[in-house]
């Protein structure tokens, strides 16, 4: 066996429409080693695991896995197939039957269609638990056990399939802190008994203490492979961020003195929480500023802008849009007061899919309009045909499906949507991920010029380089709180890291 | 002409169209006269249209109307209202109620259209909530009084069956004096103006396509989605308590156990059959529409073919698979792969002659 490697993916490449998600990416995982794998948003972790599993074919490299002692090419087609062979992974959702009971979890759909021998099957579930340490019965309902112990049932149903790649999709993202240790403790037995696991997280804490090895993607990019104990936390941060797009340097900001007092801020919240940003925060912003809120991916940045324009129920806090006192209690509301919001999440709650170009750019001016007063066809469609120019909006034409568009083109049309608006403030979550760096140079630049122009933005994205080059104040988030926040030269890539970390600031 | 073919491909309304020209085709090869009309004398001594084409327009109406209120429930909720007959049959209990408590004259007969609407509509809104602001999957949401409802119509006019005759309720059921066009086709066309012009003058349809593709967008562009889908209802209650009203001028009677029975089904075959897809989204009213007079002429067809009436039900059915099997997805798909190697052919004949 060389050097004990279990699996070995090689230069795989893999594009969607209008993105390139993994380019020439390398992947080694060895015998009975915790390797995470480690990326903000879009750095392609997931893609390169639905490569591995089969859910999307790759365009070009190799796999190889392990077989009797030697590294031999494999070609997955299909999640079966990689399971067939021993790659097994496990999801943030659990995907067992909540209904059935904990043995019947581990062996149904296993491929054989003889006739269910129930004592048998009831023996060797609880030897495996047994085995495992988990706490749960075999006869006992899915459903009745704690979110941990149904994780540890869907890998021990990994296991007893004899995988020898096992894939923890973000695991402990809804556990609490002991039921962590408890996964810990068997992924550690996993491991002692040869099993390579690869481990998704965005708790950086947790990589360290129960990891072995670090590889880190950016960008569909790999940025390199490290040994937990030659990688301290903040460079770790610093590699996932990175820097990038240095062709836009151009890109100058323009610093907005918001020591001004004269003005009102165009948005200021005191105490402002809401159903899932239950930590109250104060925030302001004044005309023509660009800010932004920074930290890991779920340190709750998008949930803190979120609850700026009441996406969420909001549960506190005061509210003065212009100086003056107002309530924003729905998404309706915010838009009265000439906020807009692009959403984190495009394909969830941006777009309407099946619905035209046209109708998705004027649907938030439509909804302030009113019921009673809908906008003619010819006017629709010089609003949209004004700004598919202006933001250089590629379809086929403007009466084309929205959902046939590439990721950057759909973004352009949810931009379009709110410039329509004419709104004072903005607010974008996450505008330039998943889509080709020439839209993300794009959108940064309309976002100065917008500020030019008076409108107040708060940006956030992952890449920490555009929200240096584009804002100038940033409020740093760690653990659904703020627990900072930087302005003029403080603003430096390891300020923000250091600050994610917990660690002092250096001033300079 | 490619990008028409490509239009085409692309509306809803291609199938149902095509397939009522086909049933159309294939009565006028069968009899050349099946369509013709002609001027009859009816009982009251009035000349009024008759023919195979009056009674399949006049005998879809019902289906047609409520079709329009399935269409907007459909494509908001994701999901069918299965008690539209059962409640069309307590609206037409409580318009004869009204009706027999004193003289028939013409405002009577609105106040009683109107009262019989209200009923309906808060029936409507009862689903609505259930569907809306509880989530309950609208088939079983509207189980309920798909189960409940003839029951409650019994109850209205205490168990009894009566007729009703009056010179009023047959000008609205059949003709009205001098206008050889039967009065539900009439009601039928004033509907889908009436609904043309909501559609128009309104944001109902964008609003209920949003909402049926995409709530969380919906939510965050400043629509209400609980609110859009009891609109849905309300409409669809409306057009429920005509259906009911003049069903029972048609027939002169109420029967709470057999007014409009089975409809329901008819009404979302026609939603289906339209183009609308049952698990929302995108709808098209007027494919709708079309679909109930799809389902009307098949059945006057089968009649006129002296199908018996007890067998009527399975040649539809077989018909209607072959029209909703075209329509599937998977067959559209094949049928543009198919067009598209043809052109492609076509394209790599050219050039060869091009290059000589």
């Amino acid at each position: 066996m060389q050097n004990g490697i279990v699996l070995s993916m090689r230069n795989i490449s893999k594009s969607f429409p209008g993105v390139q998600a993994l380019k020439n990416v390398d992947f080694t995982l060895r015998k009975g080693e915790i390797h995470a794998l480690m990326g903000e948003n879009g750095a392609g972790k997931s893609t390169l695991i639905k490569v591995l599993t089969g859910v999307h074919p790759k365009d070009s490299g190799q796999i190889f896995l392990d077989r009797d002692g030697s590294l031999k090419e494999i070609n997955v087609r299909s999640p079966q197939e990689a399971q067939n062979l021993g790659i097994s992974t496990v999801y943030q959702e659990i995907t067992l039957c909540p209904n059935l009971t904990v043995a019947e979890n581990m062996f149904i759909g296993r491929g054989s269609y003889r006739l269910v021998n129930w004592r048998t099957m009831k023996k060797k579930a609880a030897e495996i638990l047994t085995k495992l340490n988990i706490p749960a019965r075999a006869t006992q309902q899915l459903g009745t056990c704690s979110i941990a112990v149904q994780q540890m049932v869907a890998i021990a149903r990994a296991v007893d399939m004899d995988c020898r790649v096992l894939i923890l999709d973000e695991p402990t993202s809804s556990l609490d802190e002991q039921e962590v240790e408890k996964l810990f403790s068997l992924m550690r037995d996993l491991k002692s008994r040869g099993v390579g696991i690869i481990f998704i997280t965005h708790f950086l804490d947790q990589v360290y203490e129960v990891s072995d090895r670090i590889t880190v993607l950016r960008n569909g990019e790999l940025v390199g492979e490290y040994e937990v104990k030659d990688l301290p936390k903040v460079q770790l941060i610093s590699k996932m961020m990175g820097k990038d797009l240095e062709d836009v340097s151009a890109i100058k900001k323009q610093s907005v003195d918001d020591e001004k007092t004269d003005v009102p801020p165009v948005y200021e919240a005191a105490g402002l929480s809401s159903t899932n940003c239950p930590n109250a925060f104060d925030f302001r912003i004044s005309k023509g500023e660009v800010n932004g809120f920074t930290g890991l991916l779920g340190s709750g940045r998008s949930e803190s802008v979120r609850a700026i324009f009441a996406a969420d129920k909001i549960t506190g806090g005061r509210i003065r849009v212009n100086g003056k006192e107002v309530k924003i209690k729905k998404p309706r509301d915010a838009m009265k007061h000439g906020i807009g919001y692009l959403p984190e999440d495009r394909k969830r709650d941006g777009i309407v899919e099946d619905l035209s170009v046209r109708e998705n750019i004027i649907l938030a001016l439509q909804v302030m309009k009113g019921f009673f007063r809908p906008f003619s066809r010819a006017e629709a469609e010089a609003f949209a045909d004004k700004y598919i120019k202006l933001l250089g909006i590629k379809t086929a034409s403007m009466d084309t499906p929205i959902k046939s568009l590439s990721g950057g083109n759909q973004q352009k049309a949810i931009v379009a949507r709110w410039l329509l608006t004419n709104p004072q403030y903005l607010i974008l979550d996450e505008p330039t991920r998943g889509i080709d760096v020439g839209t993300k140079v794009e959108i940064q630049k309309l976002i100065l010029k917008l500020a030019e122009e008076g409108v107040s933005i708060t940006f956030i994205s992952s890449e920490i380089e555009e929200m240096l080059r584009t804002c100038s104040r940033l409020i740093v988030m760690r653990d659904r709180k703020v627990v900072g926040e930087l302005k003029g030269v403080e603003m430096t890539q390891d300020n923000i890291m250091h600050m994610i970390a917990g660690e002092a600031v250096h001033s300079g | 002409m490619d990008s028409l073919i490509k239009k085409l491909a692309r509306s809803q309304l291609v199938i149902p169209l095509f397939s009522l020209l086909l049933i159309i085709v294939f009565n006028l090869v069968r009899d050349v006269g099946f369509f013709s009309i002609s001027i009859v004398t009816n009982n009251q001594g009035y000349p009024v249209l008759s023919g195979n084409l009056i009674s399949i327009l006049n005998g879809a109406s019902a289906v047609a109307i409520m079709s329009i209120g399935m269409t907007l429930i459909t494509s908001c909720c994701k999901g069918q209202d299965i008690s539209v007959a059962a409640v069309a049959a307590i609206a037409g209990s409580v318009f004869v109620s009204v009706l027999r408590s004193r003289e028939i004259t013409i405002p009577v007969l609105i106040a009683a259209f109107l009262y019989s609407c209200l009923v309906s509509v808060l029936f409507s809104i009862f689903n609505g909530i259930l569907v809306a602001v509880f989530r309950i999957q609208p088939m079983i949401a509207t189980l309920i009084l798909f189960s409940a409802g003839r029951s409650i119509a019994y109850w209205i006019n205490g168990g009894a069956t009566p007729t009703i005759s009056n010179p009023l309720l047959a000008a609205v059921g059949g003709f009205i004096p001098g206008i050889p066009i039967p009065t539900p086709i009439i009601i039928m066309v004033i509907f889908l103006i009436l609904i043309s012009l909501v559609l128009k003058f309104t944001t109902l349809g964008l609003f209920t396509q949003v909402v049926g593709i995409n709530e969380g967008t919906a939510h965050l562009n400043g629509i209400n989605p609980v609110v859009v889908k009891l609109v849905a209802f309300v409409i669809s209650g409306i057009c429920v308590a005509t259906a009911g009203c003049i069903t029972v001028c048609r027939i002169g009677l109420i029967n709470h156990e057999t007014l409009l029975l089975d409809a329901e089904m008819d009404v979302i075959l026609a939603v289906a059959i339209g183009g609308t897809a049952l698990s929302g989204g995108r709808f098209n009213l007027y494919g709708s529409v079309t679909g109930a007079y799809i389902i009307q002429a098949l059945t006057v067809t089968l009649y006129a073919m002296k199908v018996p009436s007890a067998a009527v039900k399975a040649y539809k059915a077989a018909v209607i698979i072959i029209i909703v099997v075209l329509s599937s997805p998977k067959v559209k798909d094949f049928i543009v792969h198919i067009y598209k190697k043809l052109f492609k052919k076509q394209e790599n004949i050219k050039i060869p002659v091009k290059a000589a």
